[in-house]
């Protein structure tokens, strides 16, 4: 029998999600695809919008906020399905999983990298919207409710874009599978921004916010829990 | 002393059973040449040893750490290179080097990445980016990966798939040089030559087991490849071998 071989200083659980999520965006500086794919595409949603309905200023306020969560998703799911792909496509997944570190973080590392791409493209998106629409955008609580669904968005999205990157169908599957699951946290989203536009009391918008926050932290768990069996064979 | 030891592992996808109860160890030092028609389950295998597939049945055990329970033990001891390079096109081979070396928690990074550009030959184009690398120089780069953190196993699955004659050579040479820092290699290869050049044991896959095992002096140098066949034709059952394995008759 084999003595058992020195069991090496391991990365700890920070340092390897941090490794993950500096690679993801240090590669992304330089190619800027997934990038520049959700920014043209949030732009070109913004402009459609903009130039094809013509809307009282109530109507606005009514509709604004739905308009923005749908072009987020949208954008968003074009990211998350690159963000995989690059993994998938040089097999570089299997790379990082023989890494000898905790798979979540891994799991955990690619989410913040994608956080950050789809938070920057929110950041060029929202002036836009307020230009166009003439409707401040820039209300803390509306902002506030933007960061929270997108960490639940992006949450289950990386999951289920490791789960479909397997897939030959992955830019299909990857909606089909991702809106239904992510429906709570955008459905409140969507709600809690328009009440925060329409000037709505806080007794009102709490319970949405409660429901995404819920929903972000059920979804962080589960995904915490899960990676391990989504990617092993 | 065995540093890989399996016994009477069964690999299912579904319905169907690709590794039927084999049997294998590899001993500290040895070079283990696993060959193999396609499709006889040599990758499922490596794919088991390095954690990265889970077996259905069976003991595996490898640097003393039982899989799949004790897999981040097993993955700190192993060096894995396949014919993928598993780096990042959009990042310099620096870069790839340095995420890795994070990745396994490798002390005084800079001179480790130093040193292993520096075995196979790429310390000139270390801030090149990868996907401007030519398929050898992403494949040494590969071993640079697979070795940045001192592995004492390492293993490599068709490592020359895609590689020009020049650059086989290149890496024929670079896998003399780490075998001979006193690794455990297990590879797996269809070119017969170059396995019969580097690795001091030889073992076939076939039916999901281990169907023949000969060391390097059983098998005179030019006589891999008659060996190879005997036992690929050869009915189930033969002579048994040193290590439990079966030698064609």
């Amino acid at each position: 029998m084999a003595q058992p071989f020195r069991r090496k200083h391991q990365t700890s659980f920070a340092r390897a999600m941090w490794a993950v999520a500096r690679k993801d965006l240090s590669a992304e500086w330089r190619s800027r695809e997934m990038f520049s794919a959700m920014l043209i595409f949030s732009l070109l949603v913004v402009f459609i919008f903009n130039f094809s309905l013509d809307l009282n200023p109530k109507t606005q306020r009514e509709v604004t906020a739905g308009m923005l969560w749908v072009t987020f998703t949208f954008a968003g799911t074009l990211g998350l399905n690159r963000s995989m792909a690059i993994e998938k496509d040089r097999s570089c997944l299997d790379g990082l999983l023989l890494a000898p570190v905790d798979r979540s973080a891994i799991y955990f590392g690619k989410v913040i990298g994608n956080l950050i791409f789809m938070i920057t493209v929110e950041i060029i998106v929202l002036p836009l919207f307020s230009i166009f629409y003439n409707i401040n955008l820039f209300n803390p609580g509306l902002l506030a409710v933007v960061a929270l669904g997108s960490v639940g968005y992006v949450v289950v999205g990386t999951l289920l874009a490791t789960m479909t990157v397997q897939t030959r169908t992955r830019d299909v599957l990857l909606p089909i599978l991702l809106f239904p699951v992510v429906l709570p946290v955008v459905a409140s989203a969507v709600r809690a921004s328009t009440f925060f536009l329409q000037g709505q009391p806080m007794d009102l918008i709490w319970p949405n916010i409660n429901i995404i926050i819920a929903f972000d932290l059920i979804y962080i768990a589960l995904a915490y829990m899960v990676f391990d069996f989504v990617v092993e064979e | 002393m065995a540093v890989i030891e399996v016994q009477g592992l069964v690999k299912r996808f579904g319905l169907k059973t690709i590794l039927k109860g084999m049997d294998f160890r590899a001993d500290f030092g040895e070079f283990v040449g696993l060959l193999g028609p396609n499709g006889a389950g040599k990758t499922t295998f490596l794919r088991i040893l390095s954690s990265l597939s889970r077996p259905s049945f069976g003991q595996v055990r490898v640097a003393g750490f039982q899989l799949p329970q004790q897999a981040a033990g097993v993955r700190a001891n192993l060096g894995v290179l396949s014919h993928q390079p598993l780096l990042y096109g959009d990042l310099t081979g620096e870069e790839n080097l340095e995420f890795y070396g994070r990745m396994y928690a490798v002390e005084n990074m800079p001179e480790r990445i130093n040193e292993v550009l520096d075995l196979v030959d790429l310390t000139n184009r270390r801030r090149d980016l990868v996907r401007t690398y030519s398929r050898g120089m992403a494949q040494r780069l590969a071993i640079a990966r697979a070795v940045i953190h001192d592995p004492a196993i390492l293993l490599l699955d068709e490592p020359y798939t895609g590689l020009d004659q020049d650059a086989s050579a290149m890496l024929d040479a670079v896998l003399k040089q780490i075998a001979a820092q006193g690794r455990t290699v297990v590879m797996t290869s269809h070119d017969l030559v170059r396995t019969a050049e580097l690795c001091t044991r030889f073992d076939v896959l076939s039916r999901g087991k281990i169907i023949a095992s000969a060391s390097r002096d059983e098998v005179p140098q030019d006589g891999l490849l008659a060996f190879y066949r005997r036992a690929i034709m050869a009915p189930a059952g033969g002579k048994e071998a040193g290590n439990g394995a079966t030698l064609p008759a």
